[in-house]
Protein backbone atom coordinates (compact mmCIF):
# COMPACT_ATOMS: atom_id res chain seq x y z
CA UNK A 1 0.00 0.00 0.00
CA UNK A 2 0.85 3.65 -0.18
CA UNK A 3 4.08 4.96 1.18
CA UNK A 4 2.45 8.09 2.55
CA UNK A 5 4.65 9.86 5.09
CA UNK A 6 3.61 13.38 6.04
CA UNK A 7 2.43 16.77 4.88
CA UNK A 8 5.25 19.02 3.75
CA UNK A 9 5.52 22.70 2.83
CA UNK A 10 6.26 23.14 -0.86
CA UNK A 11 8.25 26.28 -0.07
CA UNK A 12 10.34 25.70 3.08
CA UNK A 13 9.95 21.88 3.39
CA UNK A 14 8.70 21.93 7.00
CA UNK A 15 6.86 18.68 7.78
CA UNK A 16 3.49 18.31 9.49
CA UNK A 17 1.39 15.32 10.56
CA UNK A 18 -1.27 13.98 8.17
CA UNK A 19 -4.19 16.01 9.52
CA UNK A 20 -6.61 18.68 8.26
CA UNK A 21 -4.18 21.50 7.55
CA UNK A 22 -3.05 23.19 4.36
CA UNK A 23 -0.80 26.14 5.20
CA UNK A 24 2.75 26.18 6.51
CA UNK A 25 2.83 28.05 9.80
CA UNK A 26 6.38 29.22 9.17
CA UNK A 27 6.17 30.71 5.69
CA UNK A 28 2.48 30.48 4.70
CA UNK A 29 3.38 28.18 1.78
CA UNK A 30 1.01 25.40 0.63
CA UNK A 31 1.33 21.93 2.10
CA UNK A 32 1.37 18.78 0.01
CA UNK A 33 1.55 15.08 0.72
CA UNK A 34 5.01 13.51 0.91
CA UNK A 35 5.59 9.83 0.11
CA UNK A 36 8.50 7.48 0.25
CA UNK A 37 8.34 5.33 -2.87
CA UNK A 38 11.75 3.74 -2.35
CA UNK A 39 10.22 0.47 -1.11
CA UNK A 40 8.01 0.01 -4.17
CA UNK A 41 8.88 -2.59 -6.80
CA UNK A 42 7.70 -1.37 -10.19
CA UNK A 43 6.68 -4.81 -11.49
CA UNK A 44 4.62 -5.49 -8.37
CA UNK A 45 3.03 -2.05 -8.47
CA UNK A 46 2.14 -2.55 -12.14
CA UNK A 47 0.47 -5.87 -11.34
CA UNK A 48 -1.50 -4.27 -8.50
CA UNK A 49 -2.66 -1.50 -10.82
CA UNK A 50 -3.72 -3.86 -13.59
CA UNK A 51 -5.55 -6.15 -11.16
CA UNK A 52 -7.09 -3.19 -9.34
CA UNK A 53 -10.65 -1.84 -9.34
CA UNK A 54 -12.05 0.13 -12.29
CA UNK A 55 -11.67 3.41 -10.39
CA UNK A 56 -8.97 5.74 -9.10
CA UNK A 57 -8.29 3.23 -6.31
CA UNK A 58 -6.26 1.11 -8.75
CA UNK A 59 -3.58 3.76 -8.05
CA UNK A 60 -3.86 3.41 -4.26
CA UNK A 61 -0.07 3.06 -3.98
CA UNK A 62 0.16 6.74 -4.92
CA UNK A 63 -2.70 8.10 -2.80
CA UNK A 64 -2.53 9.41 0.78
CA UNK A 65 -4.01 6.47 2.68
CA UNK A 66 -2.46 3.61 4.57
CA UNK A 67 -5.51 1.44 4.00
CA UNK A 68 -7.59 1.72 0.85
CA UNK A 69 -10.83 3.42 1.91
CA UNK A 70 -14.28 2.28 0.84
CA UNK A 71 -16.07 4.87 -1.25
CA UNK A 72 -19.67 4.90 -2.33
CA UNK A 73 -19.29 6.54 -5.73
CA UNK A 74 -16.46 5.34 -7.96
CA UNK A 75 -14.59 7.97 -9.99
CA UNK A 76 -12.03 7.62 -12.74
CA UNK A 77 -11.13 5.18 -15.51
CA UNK A 78 -12.53 7.50 -18.16
CA UNK A 79 -11.93 6.98 -21.89
CA UNK A 80 -8.79 8.07 -23.71
CA UNK A 81 -9.99 8.50 -27.28
CA UNK A 82 -7.79 8.56 -30.35
CA UNK A 83 -8.92 11.70 -32.19
CA UNK A 84 -7.70 11.26 -35.76
CA UNK A 85 -10.28 13.60 -37.30
CA UNK A 86 -9.33 16.36 -34.87
CA UNK A 87 -5.64 15.77 -35.62
CA UNK A 88 -6.34 15.91 -39.33
CA UNK A 89 -8.34 19.13 -39.02
CA UNK A 90 -5.45 20.78 -37.16
CA UNK A 91 -2.68 19.32 -39.31
CA UNK A 92 -1.28 17.27 -36.43
CA UNK A 93 -0.04 13.69 -36.36
CA UNK A 94 -1.47 12.03 -33.25
CA UNK A 95 -4.03 13.52 -30.84
CA UNK A 96 -5.83 11.81 -27.97
CA UNK A 97 -8.74 13.18 -25.97
CA UNK A 98 -8.90 12.27 -22.30
CA UNK A 99 -12.62 12.59 -21.74
CA UNK A 100 -12.99 13.20 -18.02
CA UNK A 101 -16.58 14.29 -18.49
CA UNK A 102 -17.24 10.53 -18.22
CA UNK A 103 -17.18 10.65 -14.42
CA UNK A 104 -20.18 10.24 -12.07
CA UNK A 105 -20.94 13.98 -11.95
CA UNK A 106 -19.48 14.66 -15.40
CA UNK A 107 -16.20 16.36 -14.56
CA UNK A 108 -12.70 15.55 -13.26
CA UNK A 109 -13.75 16.89 -9.85
CA UNK A 110 -15.06 13.43 -8.95
CA UNK A 111 -11.44 12.35 -8.64
CA UNK A 112 -10.40 14.99 -6.13
CA UNK A 113 -13.63 14.73 -4.15
CA UNK A 114 -13.33 10.96 -3.87
CA UNK A 115 -9.94 11.40 -2.22
CA UNK A 116 -10.97 14.38 -0.07
CA UNK A 117 -14.13 12.71 1.25
CA UNK A 118 -12.31 9.50 2.06
CA UNK A 119 -9.82 11.60 4.04
CA UNK A 120 -12.62 13.58 5.70
CA UNK A 121 -14.19 10.35 6.95
CA UNK A 122 -10.84 8.98 8.11
CA UNK A 123 -10.24 12.18 10.09
CA UNK A 124 -13.71 11.97 11.63
CA UNK A 125 -15.45 14.94 10.00
CA UNK A 126 -19.25 14.88 9.82
CA UNK A 127 -19.74 17.89 7.57
CA UNK A 128 -18.00 18.52 4.25
CA UNK A 129 -17.97 21.77 2.30
CA UNK A 130 -16.35 23.51 -0.66
CA UNK A 131 -15.91 26.77 -2.54
CA UNK A 132 -16.80 25.99 -6.13
CA UNK A 133 -17.10 27.37 -9.64
CA UNK A 134 -19.70 24.65 -10.26
CA UNK A 135 -18.14 21.31 -11.11
CA UNK A 136 -16.79 20.85 -7.62
CA UNK A 137 -20.23 21.73 -6.22
CA UNK A 138 -21.79 18.91 -8.28
CA UNK A 139 -19.18 16.44 -7.07
CA UNK A 140 -19.18 17.36 -3.37
CA UNK A 141 -22.98 17.28 -3.20
CA UNK A 142 -23.16 13.89 -4.93
CA UNK A 143 -20.32 12.16 -3.09
CA UNK A 144 -21.51 13.53 0.26
CA UNK A 145 -24.99 12.20 -0.46
CA UNK A 146 -23.59 8.78 -1.37
CA UNK A 147 -21.43 8.72 1.76
CA UNK A 148 -24.19 9.97 4.06
CA UNK A 149 -22.33 13.13 5.08
CA UNK A 150 -23.91 16.53 5.51
CA UNK A 151 -22.60 19.06 2.99
CA UNK A 152 -22.45 22.82 2.42
CA UNK A 153 -21.63 23.97 -1.07
CA UNK A 154 -20.69 27.62 -1.75
CA UNK A 155 -20.92 28.94 -5.30
CA UNK A 156 -21.00 32.37 -6.99
CA UNK A 157 -24.65 33.43 -7.32
CA UNK A 158 -24.33 33.98 -11.10
CA UNK A 159 -23.38 30.36 -11.84
CA UNK A 160 -24.86 28.52 -14.86
CA UNK A 161 -28.34 27.18 -14.09
CA UNK A 162 -27.35 23.63 -15.12
CA UNK A 163 -24.66 23.54 -12.46
CA UNK A 164 -27.00 24.91 -9.78
CA UNK A 165 -29.66 22.31 -10.62
CA UNK A 166 -27.16 19.46 -10.83
CA UNK A 167 -25.95 20.35 -7.33
CA UNK A 168 -29.20 21.04 -5.47
CA UNK A 169 -30.72 17.76 -6.59
CA UNK A 170 -28.43 15.81 -4.24
CA UNK A 171 -29.91 17.44 -1.15
CA UNK A 172 -26.96 19.59 -0.16
CA UNK A 173 -27.08 22.95 1.59
CA UNK A 174 -26.53 25.08 -1.49
CA UNK A 175 -25.25 28.58 -0.70
CA UNK A 176 -25.19 31.12 -3.57
CA UNK A 177 -22.78 33.91 -2.63
CA UNK A 178 -23.28 37.37 -4.13
CA UNK A 179 -19.75 37.75 -5.45
CA UNK A 180 -17.23 36.07 -7.77
CA UNK A 181 -15.36 32.83 -7.10
CA UNK A 182 -12.50 34.63 -5.37
CA UNK A 183 -15.02 36.16 -2.95
CA UNK A 184 -16.47 32.69 -2.33
CA UNK A 185 -12.99 31.32 -1.76
CA UNK A 186 -12.11 34.09 0.70
CA UNK A 187 -15.35 33.45 2.59
CA UNK A 188 -14.66 29.72 2.79
CA UNK A 189 -11.05 30.25 3.87
CA UNK A 190 -12.45 32.32 6.75
CA UNK A 191 -15.20 29.82 7.54
CA UNK A 192 -12.70 26.97 7.62
CA UNK A 193 -11.05 28.81 10.53
CA UNK A 194 -14.31 29.00 12.44
CA UNK A 195 -16.01 25.68 11.87
CA UNK A 196 -14.94 22.13 12.36
CA UNK A 197 -15.84 21.18 8.80
CA UNK A 198 -13.88 19.51 6.05
CA UNK A 199 -13.61 22.12 3.30
CA UNK A 200 -12.31 19.88 0.55
CA UNK A 201 -10.37 22.63 -1.24
CA UNK A 202 -9.33 24.57 1.84
CA UNK A 203 -8.25 22.60 4.92
CA UNK A 204 -8.24 19.26 3.05
CA UNK A 205 -6.70 20.68 -0.10
CA UNK A 206 -3.38 18.78 0.14
CA UNK A 207 -5.29 15.47 -0.03
CA UNK A 208 -7.90 16.70 -2.49
CA UNK A 209 -5.21 17.78 -4.96
CA UNK A 210 -3.70 14.28 -4.90
CA UNK A 211 -6.81 13.01 -6.69
CA UNK A 212 -5.79 14.92 -9.82
CA UNK A 213 -2.66 12.79 -10.17
CA UNK A 214 -4.91 9.87 -11.12
CA UNK A 215 -5.79 11.65 -14.36
CA UNK A 216 -2.11 11.54 -15.28
CA UNK A 217 -1.78 7.90 -14.16
CA UNK A 218 -4.70 6.92 -16.39
CA UNK A 219 -3.28 8.69 -19.42
CA UNK A 220 0.01 6.86 -18.93
CA UNK A 221 -1.63 3.47 -18.30
CA UNK A 222 -3.99 3.85 -21.26
CA UNK A 223 -1.04 4.64 -23.51
CA UNK A 224 0.52 1.34 -22.45
CA UNK A 225 2.66 2.72 -19.60
CA UNK A 226 4.14 5.45 -21.73
CA UNK A 227 3.95 9.21 -21.42
CA UNK A 228 2.68 11.42 -24.23
CA UNK A 229 4.95 14.07 -25.76
CA UNK A 230 2.61 16.92 -24.94
CA UNK A 231 -0.32 17.62 -22.63
CA UNK A 232 -2.76 20.47 -23.22
CA UNK A 233 -4.74 21.13 -20.05
CA UNK A 234 -6.97 23.89 -18.67
CA UNK A 235 -5.62 26.07 -15.86
CA UNK A 236 -7.88 27.56 -13.19
CA UNK A 237 -6.10 27.32 -9.82
CA UNK A 238 -3.28 25.42 -11.52
CA UNK A 239 -3.75 22.37 -9.30
CA UNK A 240 -4.85 19.86 -11.97
CA UNK A 241 -2.17 21.09 -14.39
CA UNK A 242 0.65 20.63 -11.89
CA UNK A 243 -0.66 17.40 -10.38
CA UNK A 244 -0.86 15.61 -13.73
CA UNK A 245 2.85 16.37 -14.06
CA UNK A 246 3.47 15.22 -10.49
CA UNK A 247 1.74 11.93 -11.28
CA UNK A 248 4.01 11.43 -14.30
CA UNK A 249 7.07 12.27 -12.21
CA UNK A 250 6.12 9.77 -9.51
CA UNK A 251 5.76 7.03 -12.11
CA UNK A 252 9.13 7.94 -13.57
CA UNK A 253 10.62 7.76 -10.08
CA UNK A 254 9.13 4.31 -9.40
CA UNK A 255 10.09 3.10 -12.88
CA UNK A 256 6.57 2.50 -14.24
CA UNK A 257 7.37 4.75 -17.21
CA UNK A 258 10.71 5.72 -18.66
CA UNK A 259 9.80 8.49 -21.11
CA UNK A 260 10.70 12.14 -20.58
CA UNK A 261 8.27 14.53 -18.89
CA UNK A 262 5.91 15.85 -21.62
CA UNK A 263 5.64 19.46 -22.69
CA UNK A 264 2.83 21.08 -20.66
CA UNK A 265 0.63 23.69 -22.32
CA UNK A 266 -1.78 25.48 -19.99
CA UNK A 267 -5.07 26.87 -21.32
CA UNK A 268 -6.92 29.87 -19.91
CA UNK A 269 -9.82 32.06 -21.00
CA UNK A 270 -8.82 35.57 -22.03
CA UNK A 271 -11.40 36.97 -19.61
CA UNK A 272 -9.58 35.34 -16.70
CA UNK A 273 -5.96 34.70 -17.56
CA UNK A 274 -3.73 35.66 -14.63
CA UNK A 275 -1.38 32.73 -15.30
CA UNK A 276 -1.16 33.30 -19.08
CA UNK A 277 -0.48 37.00 -18.47
CA UNK A 278 2.30 36.23 -15.98
CA UNK A 279 3.75 33.68 -18.42
CA UNK A 280 3.78 36.23 -21.21
CA UNK A 281 5.34 38.88 -18.98
CA UNK A 282 8.00 36.52 -17.64
CA UNK A 283 6.77 36.87 -14.04
CA UNK A 284 7.08 34.19 -11.37
CA UNK A 285 3.87 35.12 -9.58
CA UNK A 286 0.42 36.00 -10.87
CA UNK A 287 -1.25 39.33 -10.42
CA UNK A 288 -4.90 38.61 -9.57
CA UNK A 289 -7.62 39.62 -12.04
CA UNK A 290 -11.41 40.14 -11.87
CA UNK A 291 -12.84 37.35 -14.07
CA UNK A 292 -15.17 38.09 -16.97
CA UNK A 293 -15.53 35.02 -19.19
CA UNK A 294 -18.06 32.40 -20.30
CA UNK A 295 -15.63 29.76 -18.99
CA UNK A 296 -16.94 30.05 -15.44
CA UNK A 297 -15.38 26.81 -14.26
CA UNK A 298 -11.99 28.41 -14.96
CA UNK A 299 -12.91 31.82 -13.53
CA UNK A 300 -10.40 31.96 -10.70
CA UNK A 301 -8.77 35.39 -10.64
CA UNK A 302 -6.38 34.58 -7.82
CA UNK A 303 -4.96 31.11 -8.59
CA UNK A 304 -3.46 29.31 -5.60
CA UNK A 305 -1.04 27.23 -7.66
CA UNK A 306 -0.26 29.96 -10.18
CA UNK A 307 3.49 30.12 -9.43
CA UNK A 308 3.81 26.34 -9.74
CA UNK A 309 1.83 26.27 -13.01
CA UNK A 310 4.20 28.91 -14.43
CA UNK A 311 7.19 26.96 -13.24
CA UNK A 312 5.91 23.73 -14.87
CA UNK A 313 5.09 25.38 -18.20
CA UNK A 314 8.60 26.88 -18.37
CA UNK A 315 10.44 23.82 -17.10
CA UNK A 316 8.71 21.49 -19.58
CA UNK A 317 9.21 23.78 -22.57
CA UNK A 318 5.50 24.60 -22.74
CA UNK A 319 3.37 27.72 -22.52
CA UNK A 320 0.27 29.10 -20.83
CA UNK A 321 -2.02 30.58 -23.48
CA UNK A 322 -5.37 32.31 -23.45
CA UNK A 323 -8.27 32.31 -25.90
CA UNK A 324 -11.27 34.60 -26.42
CA UNK A 325 -14.90 33.72 -25.65
CA UNK A 326 -15.57 33.32 -29.39
CA UNK A 327 -12.60 30.98 -29.71
CA UNK A 328 -13.99 29.01 -26.73
CA UNK A 329 -17.34 28.55 -28.50
CA UNK A 330 -15.51 27.52 -31.66
CA UNK A 331 -13.38 25.11 -29.62
CA UNK A 332 -16.50 23.40 -28.25
CA UNK A 333 -17.80 22.96 -31.81
CA UNK A 334 -14.41 21.81 -33.12
CA UNK A 335 -14.19 19.04 -30.52
CA UNK A 336 -17.84 18.01 -30.93
CA UNK A 337 -17.69 17.90 -34.72
CA UNK A 338 -14.45 15.95 -34.94
CA UNK A 339 -14.61 13.60 -31.93
CA UNK A 340 -18.24 13.28 -30.83
CA UNK A 341 -17.28 14.68 -27.42
CA UNK A 342 -19.44 17.58 -26.23
CA UNK A 343 -17.51 19.55 -23.66
CA UNK A 344 -18.29 22.50 -21.43
CA UNK A 345 -16.66 25.90 -21.83
CA UNK A 346 -13.47 24.81 -20.03
CA UNK A 347 -13.00 22.11 -22.68
CA UNK A 348 -13.66 24.75 -25.32
CA UNK A 349 -10.75 26.70 -23.85
CA UNK A 350 -8.53 23.64 -24.05
CA UNK A 351 -9.54 22.66 -27.58
CA UNK A 352 -9.15 26.26 -28.79
CA UNK A 353 -5.70 26.42 -27.20
CA UNK A 354 -4.67 23.23 -29.00
CA UNK A 355 -5.88 24.78 -32.28
CA UNK A 356 -3.90 27.92 -31.51
CA UNK A 357 -0.70 25.98 -30.77
CA UNK A 358 -1.17 23.98 -33.97
CA UNK A 359 -1.68 27.15 -35.97
CA UNK A 360 1.48 28.68 -34.50
CA UNK A 361 3.36 25.62 -35.69
CA UNK A 362 4.50 24.72 -32.17
CA UNK A 363 3.53 21.06 -32.44
CA UNK A 364 5.47 18.78 -34.75
CA UNK A 365 3.70 16.01 -36.65
CA UNK A 366 5.53 13.21 -34.84
CA UNK A 367 4.24 14.29 -31.44
CA UNK A 368 1.69 12.35 -29.43
CA UNK A 369 -0.58 14.99 -27.92
CA UNK A 370 -3.16 14.52 -25.14
CA UNK A 371 -5.98 17.02 -24.76
CA UNK A 372 -7.44 17.01 -21.24
CA UNK A 373 -11.22 17.52 -21.36
CA UNK A 374 -12.45 18.15 -17.84
CA UNK A 375 -16.23 18.59 -18.06
CA UNK A 376 -19.47 17.90 -19.93
CA UNK A 377 -21.12 20.23 -22.42
CA UNK A 378 -24.52 19.71 -20.80
CA UNK A 379 -23.24 21.85 -17.90
CA UNK A 380 -22.88 25.01 -20.01
CA UNK A 381 -25.59 24.82 -22.64
CA UNK A 382 -25.76 28.58 -23.17
CA UNK A 383 -22.35 28.46 -24.84
CA UNK A 384 -23.75 26.62 -27.87
CA UNK A 385 -27.26 28.05 -27.95
CA UNK A 386 -27.89 29.65 -31.35
CA UNK A 387 -24.68 28.28 -32.84
CA UNK A 388 -26.49 26.03 -35.34
CA UNK A 389 -29.74 25.83 -37.26
CA UNK A 390 -32.67 23.54 -36.49
CA UNK A 391 -34.83 22.56 -39.48
CA UNK A 392 -38.48 22.72 -38.45
CA UNK A 393 -40.85 20.94 -40.83
CA UNK A 394 -44.38 19.62 -41.15
CA UNK A 395 -44.58 15.83 -40.79
CA UNK A 396 -44.69 15.30 -44.55
CA UNK A 397 -42.19 14.10 -47.13
CA UNK A 398 -42.77 17.27 -49.17
CA UNK A 399 -42.10 19.62 -46.30
CA UNK A 400 -38.90 17.74 -45.45
CA UNK A 401 -37.58 18.03 -49.02
CA UNK A 402 -38.60 21.65 -49.29
CA UNK A 403 -37.22 22.92 -45.99
CA UNK A 404 -33.95 21.00 -46.24
CA UNK A 405 -33.60 21.98 -49.91
CA UNK A 406 -33.16 18.36 -50.99
CA UNK A 407 -34.12 17.01 -54.35
CA UNK A 408 -36.98 14.50 -54.56
CA UNK A 409 -35.87 10.88 -54.56
CA UNK A 410 -37.85 8.54 -56.81
CA UNK A 411 -38.49 5.10 -55.32
CA UNK B 1 -8.70 56.24 14.60
CA UNK B 2 -8.61 52.48 14.84
CA UNK B 3 -8.49 49.55 12.39
CA UNK B 4 -9.59 46.00 13.15
CA UNK B 5 -7.35 43.18 11.97
CA UNK B 6 -8.52 39.57 11.51
CA UNK B 7 -5.81 37.01 12.23
CA UNK B 8 -6.01 33.56 10.59
CA UNK B 9 -5.55 30.37 12.61
CA UNK B 10 -2.10 29.79 11.15
CA UNK B 11 -0.78 32.98 12.81
CA UNK B 12 -2.47 32.65 16.17
CA UNK B 13 0.52 30.85 17.69
CA UNK B 14 2.37 34.19 17.50
CA UNK B 15 -0.58 36.35 18.57
CA UNK B 16 -1.15 34.43 21.78
CA UNK B 17 -4.27 32.86 20.33
CA UNK B 18 -5.91 36.15 19.41
CA UNK B 19 -8.11 36.00 16.30
CA UNK B 20 -8.78 39.71 16.11
CA UNK B 21 -6.95 42.81 17.22
CA UNK B 22 -6.96 46.56 16.62
CA UNK B 23 -4.26 48.93 15.44
CA UNK B 24 -4.48 52.66 16.18
CA UNK B 25 -2.81 55.53 14.34
CA UNK B 26 -2.22 53.72 11.04
CA UNK B 27 -3.07 55.30 7.69
CA UNK B 28 -1.92 52.54 5.33
CA UNK B 29 -1.86 48.73 5.29
CA UNK B 30 1.92 48.90 5.63
CA UNK B 31 1.55 50.86 8.88
CA UNK B 32 -1.08 48.43 10.13
CA UNK B 33 1.28 45.52 9.52
CA UNK B 34 4.24 47.38 11.05
CA UNK B 35 2.09 47.92 14.14
CA UNK B 36 1.41 44.18 14.31
CA UNK B 37 5.06 43.26 13.74
CA UNK B 38 6.04 45.49 16.67
CA UNK B 39 3.43 43.88 18.88
CA UNK B 40 3.87 40.22 17.94
CA UNK B 41 7.30 38.68 17.99
CA UNK B 42 7.85 36.30 15.05
CA UNK B 43 4.96 37.57 12.92
CA UNK B 44 7.00 39.54 10.41
CA UNK B 45 9.16 36.65 9.15
CA UNK B 46 6.10 34.47 8.70
CA UNK B 47 4.21 36.68 6.30
CA UNK B 48 6.79 39.08 4.89
CA UNK B 49 10.03 38.78 2.99
CA UNK B 50 12.37 41.58 1.85
CA UNK B 51 9.88 44.26 2.85
CA UNK B 52 7.03 42.77 0.81
CA UNK B 53 4.34 40.22 1.61
CA UNK B 54 5.24 36.60 0.94
CA UNK B 55 3.66 35.27 -2.25
CA UNK B 56 1.09 33.06 -0.53
CA UNK B 57 -0.33 35.78 1.73
CA UNK B 58 -3.53 37.64 0.85
CA UNK B 59 -4.46 40.89 2.58
CA UNK B 60 -7.89 42.44 2.19
CA UNK B 61 -9.29 45.82 3.26
CA UNK B 62 -13.04 45.56 3.70
CA UNK B 63 -13.14 42.49 1.44
CA UNK B 64 -11.02 43.95 -1.39
CA UNK B 65 -7.66 42.37 -2.20
CA UNK B 66 -4.99 45.06 -1.73
CA UNK B 67 -3.43 44.00 -5.04
CA UNK B 68 -6.48 45.61 -6.70
CA UNK B 69 -5.86 48.74 -4.62
CA UNK B 70 -2.51 50.34 -3.78
CA UNK B 71 -0.81 47.22 -2.44
CA UNK B 72 0.85 47.93 0.93
CA UNK B 73 0.23 51.65 0.43
CA UNK B 74 -3.54 51.08 0.39
CA UNK B 75 -5.16 53.66 2.68
CA UNK B 76 -7.07 52.55 5.74
CA UNK B 77 -9.69 54.60 7.52
CA UNK B 78 -11.17 54.57 10.98
CA UNK B 79 -13.34 51.46 11.40
CA UNK B 80 -11.88 49.54 8.42
CA UNK B 81 -11.38 45.82 8.71
CA UNK B 82 -8.09 44.35 7.48
CA UNK B 83 -8.04 40.57 6.91
CA UNK B 84 -4.94 38.42 6.52
CA UNK B 85 -5.57 35.05 4.85
CA UNK B 86 -3.54 32.24 3.31
CA UNK B 87 -3.55 32.36 -0.52
CA UNK B 88 -3.34 28.64 -1.01
CA UNK B 89 -7.01 27.62 -0.99
CA UNK B 90 -9.48 26.92 -3.76
CA UNK B 91 -9.60 25.55 -7.25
Amino acid sequence: MAAVEALQCKECRTSYPLEARYVCEHCFGPLEVRYDFSGLDSAEVKRRIQAGPQSIWRYADFLPFEQQPRTALAAGVTPLIRADRLAERLGLGEVWVKNDAANPTHSFKDRVVTVALAKARELGFEVVACASTGNLANAVAAHAAAAGLESYVFVPADLEEQKILATGVYGTNLVAVRGNYDDVNRLCTGLADERDWAFVNVNLRPYYAEGSKTLGFEIAEQLGFELPDRVVCPVASGSLFTKIARGFEEWREVGLVSSELPVFNGAQAGGCSPVAQAFEAGHEVCRPVKPDTIAKSLAIGNPADGPYALELARRSGGTVDSVTDDEIRAGIRLLAETTGVFTETAGGVTAATLAKLAERGEISRDERVVLVITGDGLKTLDAVRGSFETHEIDPTVESFGEVLGLETVSS
Amino acid sequence: MSVTVKIPTQLRSVTGGESETTVDEATTVREVLDGLYERYDGLQERISEDGDLRRFVNVYVGGDDIRFLDQLDTAVNDGDEVTILPAVAGG
